[in-house]
């Protein structure tokens, strides 16, 4: 205990002395002289940190937490019990009761972080698809939602087109933009088809930001217009747009309660095995007869029409399209969601989205530290918890488990 | 034997993943000794070299060589206390020369004289190494590889040396003239030597000591005549 | 003809700033399999360490070569320590894992890096005071800055260095041997955790070259610098046939050569597509590059 107490003080003797060495000049070395007063502060405040949880690690090690872990581990069986016996059903009435009633006892700006949140699950579920299920790491994920929301905004401010005829419209395009991207990924191993998707994203993104005459590049599509319904007003059919916040909030909750059944249905169809079968080992699934290639097409597909979805709701809402809206941050934050909130889980991928999107708006001034914040965690998630915070269930044990 | 072994396996237990390859196997081998591991395909050999390396880290059980205890010491720190292996398949650097394999050899070595003398010996031991000293290891033939393996296992001038499956693939000349290298370093420089060899005839022959594996357990040890003469053996690994 | 001399002094500049982050990329992925995300933002870091000590130097009354000088060198250091870091922390636990979740704590660490260089060194370009390397001079018709020179100076110094290093050192052959074969470099007592540490050392430095010289260039840095570039240097890395140090060079330079024709005579607003685009050809028709692949395709 004692060597190990010192090797692990040495350590971090050490690593606190690197991270000076690393943190200073970035925030010490000026025109006008040396200071090392701020970059202090911020190091005095990890290090801090860092020994405290390092003194609690020696505790835990030590058994002093003993006395609380019985009652804790009673606590966590009781409560795992307790959800246990809830029916499936009832905790997701429960949940669907409070989003559809949650527009009536917030304000506006909830609304409006609710819509985000809705948004991102919708793009989660879909990268979901892709990277939980068939284990396909895209990187350029983004560039679906881009394609939706352009087909869209284009559609409706050069032909008027209905927000309602532009989703099975939008579905499609971004249907074969995943096949288009996927082709040539069909073949490659893993890391090299996450720097491809990467690449595709990123030309999407040019192409928009530079064909002016389609797009108008930089500058955007402007008067999208909003959804549109009509509605029985006593004496007949009245045309209405569907503008205001808890409006909009209700349709995008439509997209996602439909996003989650369809995923959910995914989850549990041969299809789904198909995938599962493929990101687990490529050559066995084919050896039993899956075509991984049509497979991974298909999957590159079907991610893609979540995005596209979201998309065409995103051009309704905003009324306006820019490429600065799909950039590779966008691809990288959604695959956050979903590596964080637990890969191939629905459940894991809502709660990634809500974390990553409302967290932050509860925390006011957190904004600029959001991404920094959750790329360190990304890399210590994958230590740690690689599985994310609500892993997705097996189904089935393997027989080295079992013994 | 009164002497202390220069290795010793205490019952060691090891596993790939969750699958246990080895199970309980405990061994010793005497300073100058010729010892062979044999025993059919999958059998747990080349599990036992590597948990003795530290390339496999065992699960259960003390491995002690030169009077020190030795597992979970890094690969890497053998090779210095006079430790080497000739893993199976050769494992020459393909995209390094013939010359640089040798070098590596000697990788922990200071001494720039005696490196050499030492490489100067190995394309005595080998000629066909020298003539081809700058050519990249992958274009070798089998029996140049092994011939290379061998040459560079013995620039580190080891102690104890561990062969795995050094016939494997090889034509019978090259065979004949590696198992006479090995017979060469043992009585001359007093090698001692661990030799794990699906072809037990050949490994018995060349060796004082053998040890049977089967399915990851010591199933038998006795001396190689010993060995060679029993009607099991000679039915199951001899083919008769 | 003018035109085309002028694009292809131009090719050679940019080519050799690819070829110098393209060299990280591809030892280190030679060695560990990884791409290392979070190399990208290794060059932005040095394009900042480079504002940060020209600026301070030259505020002290050093003359532009000697901050220069001494620039490169720290800032080849401070990367070297911070690339380390980065692999001791985030890569190191993860030998044992999943290839996808190394390549996820890659790119983890890659956004931590670069809102990190956002944090601390704030959203908005950071120039240079006043012009640094001013000038040029013109030869046959092609302008020549004295910038370029320097660029392509350093980068020949430092390939020519790292030449020497992997070929004719000892350390060298161990990277290389480390490379090819893990475990049996072990075997023979090379220790690889060491030798991984100095590889992202060695390619972190040369990044840290690039971002200076880019920086220096173009006059000011942006802490988002690192990701366009980041993606070409790693497609050149890939054309050159991945693991291959040789191959780095020379997809470098061509990546750089093709980025600056195909703006001058086809189109400049397209050009970052044209080296995604060579990527995804490179990957899809001829994935182990022009010059062959070198790496660790071993099992235990």
């Amino acid at each position: 205990m004692t060597i190990r107490a010192s090797k692990l003080w040495f350590g971090y003797a050490i690593a606190m002395a690197w991270f000076y060495v690393l943190l200073w000049p970035l925030l010490g070395i000026k025109a006008q002289g040396l200071e090392f007063a701020a970059s202090f502060a911020i190091w005095a405040k990890v290090a801090a940190a860092a020994a405290i949880l390092l003194v609690l690690y020696q505790l835990k090690q030590a058994g002093v937490f003993g006395f609380a872990a019985k009652p804790a581990e009673a606590l966590g069986k009781a409560a795992a019990a307790v959800s246990g016996r809830v029916p499936t059903w009832l905790a997701l009435t429960l949940v669907m009761a409070v989003a559809v009633a949650f527009p009536f006892f917030t304000e506006r700006y909830a609304h409006d972080v609710a819509i985000s949140v809705l948004v991102y699950i919708i793009l989660g579920l879909g990268l979901n698809v892709v990277v939980g299920l068939a284990g396909l790491l895209d990187l350029g994920y983004i560039a679906f939602f881009g394609v939706g929301a352009y087909t869209y905004a284009l559609l409706s401010v050069h032909f008027g087109i209905s927000f309602w005829l532009c989703l099975p419209i939008a579905a499609c395009f971004s249907a074969l933009a995943g096949c288009l991207i996927g082709y040539p990924t069909l073949r490659m191993r893993g890391d090299y088809l996450a720097i491809v998707t990467l690449g595709f994203g990123e030309i999407v993104r040019i192409v928009i930001n530079n064909w002016m005459s389609l797009t108008n590049g930089p500058n955007g599509i402007l008067g999208i217009q909003a959804p549109g319904i009509y509605w029985w007003n006593g004496t007949g059919f009245e045309h209405m747009w569907l503008n205001s916040l808890e409006q909009l909030y209700y349709i995008i909750l439509g997209l996602a309660v439909f996003t989650v059944l369809a995923v959910y249905r995914l989850n549990h169809s041969r299809i789904g095995r198909a995938f599962e079968a493929v990101r687990e080992d490529q050559t066995a699934a084919e050896l039993m007869g899956v075509n991984t290639l049509r497979i991974k097409l298909l999957a590159y597909a079907l991610g893609a029409v979540f995005g596209g979805l979201a998309g065409t709701f995103f051009a309704a809402r905003m009324k306006f399209v820019s490429p600065e809206s799909f950039t590779f941050i966008e691809s990288a934050m959604v695959l956050a969601m979903v590596v964080l909130g637990g890969m191939g889980s629905i459940p894991g991928v809502i709660l990634g989205s809500v974390a990553l999107i409302a967290l932050p708006e509860m925390f006011r001034g957190f904004e600029l530290y959001r991404m920094f914040v959750f790329g360190g965690v990304m890399a210590v998630m994958m230590i740690f918890r690689p599985k994310g915070l609500w892993p997705a269930k097996r189904l089935g044990v393997r027989s080295e488990e079992r013994d | 034997m009164d002497q202390q072994p220069i290795l010793e396996l205490k019952n060691i237990t090891s596993a790939y993943g969750r699958i246990k390859a080895i199970r309980d196997v405990s061994l010793k081998v005497y300073p100058g000794e010729v010892v062979s591991i044999i025993g059919a395909n999958g059998a747990g050999k080349s599990t036992t070299l590597m948990s003795i390396c530290g390339v496999i880290r065992p699960e259960a059980g003390e491995v002690w060589y030169d009077g020190a205890r030795i597992d979970g010491l890094a690969a890497d720190l053998l090779p210095s206390r006079g430790l080497c292996q000739v893993p199976e398949g050769r494992r020459i650097f393909p995209r390094l020369t013939v010359e640089e394999n040798l070098d590596m050899g000697a990788f922990f070595r200071n001494d720039q004289d005696g490196i050499e003398r030492d490489k100067n010996r190995v394309f005595q031991m080998f000629p066909i190494l020298l003539e081809r000293r700058k050519q990249h290891g992958g274009t070798l033939s089998g029996g140049e590889q092994q011939m290379l393996a061998m040459g560079r296992a013995l620039m580190s001038r080891p102690r104890l040396l561990l062969l795995d499956e050094p016939s494997l693939g090889l034509a019978p000349l090259i065979v004949q003239q590696i198992f006479r290298i090995i017979r060469e370093i043992n009585e001359t420089d007093g090698v001692t030597v661990v030799l794990v060899e699906q072809n037990a005839n050949l490994a018995l022959k060349s060796s004082s000591r053998g040890y049977v594996l089967e399915t990851g357990s010591v199933v038998m040890e006795d001396s190689a005549d010993a060995l060679l003469a029993n009607p099991a053996i000679r039915a199951a690994y001899l083919g008769e | 003809m003018e035109f085309f001399l002028q694009q292809l002094a131009n090719g050679i500049t940019l080519g050799g700033v690819y070829a110098l982050v393209a060299l990280g990329y591809t030892m280190v992925y030679g060695i560990i399999q990884l791409i290392n995300f979070a190399h990208g933002e290794i060059y932005a870091a040095g394009g900042y360490m480079g504002v940060i000590l020209i600026s301070w130097l030259f505020a002290q009354g050093f003359p532009p070569f000697v901050c220069l000088g001494a620039a490169l060198v720290l800032a080849m250091g401070y990367c070297a320590l911070l690339a380390m870091a980065v692999e001791k922390l985030a890569y190191k636990p993860l030998r044992q894992s999943s290839r996808l979740s190394v390549l996820l704590s890659a790119l983890g660490m890659s956004i931590f890096l670069q809102n990190g260089l956002m944090l601390t060194q704030g959203v908005y370009d950071r120039a240079y005071p006043g012009e640094m390397v001013q000038g040029g001079f013109e030869l046959g018709g092609v302008m020549l800055s004295y910038m370029q020179l320097i660029i392509v100076g350093v980068t020949a110094l430092l390939l020519v260095a790292l030449n020497i290093l992997v070929y004719k050192t000892r350390i060298g052959k161990a990277m290389r041997a480390t490379a090819q074969d893990k475990t049996m470099s072990a075997l023979v007592g090379i220790n690889s955790n060491r030798i991984i540490s100095i590889t992202f050392a060695i390619g972190a430095g040369l990044a840290a070259a690039a971002g200076i010289m880019v920086g220096l260039y173009y006059g000011s840095v942006r802490y988002d610098m690192g990701f366009v570039p980041g993606i070409k240097a790693f497609s050149a890395a890939v054309l050159g046939g991945i693991g291959n140090i040789t191959g780095a060079m020379l997809g470098g330079l061509i990546i750089g050569m093709i980025e600056v024709f195909a703006a001058g005579y086809i189109s400049s607003e397209y050009k970052d597509v044209f080296a995604f685009i060579i990527l995804i050809a490179v990957l899809y028709f001829m994935p182990t590059g022009i010059m062959g692949e070198n790496v660790d395709d071993t099992r235990v």
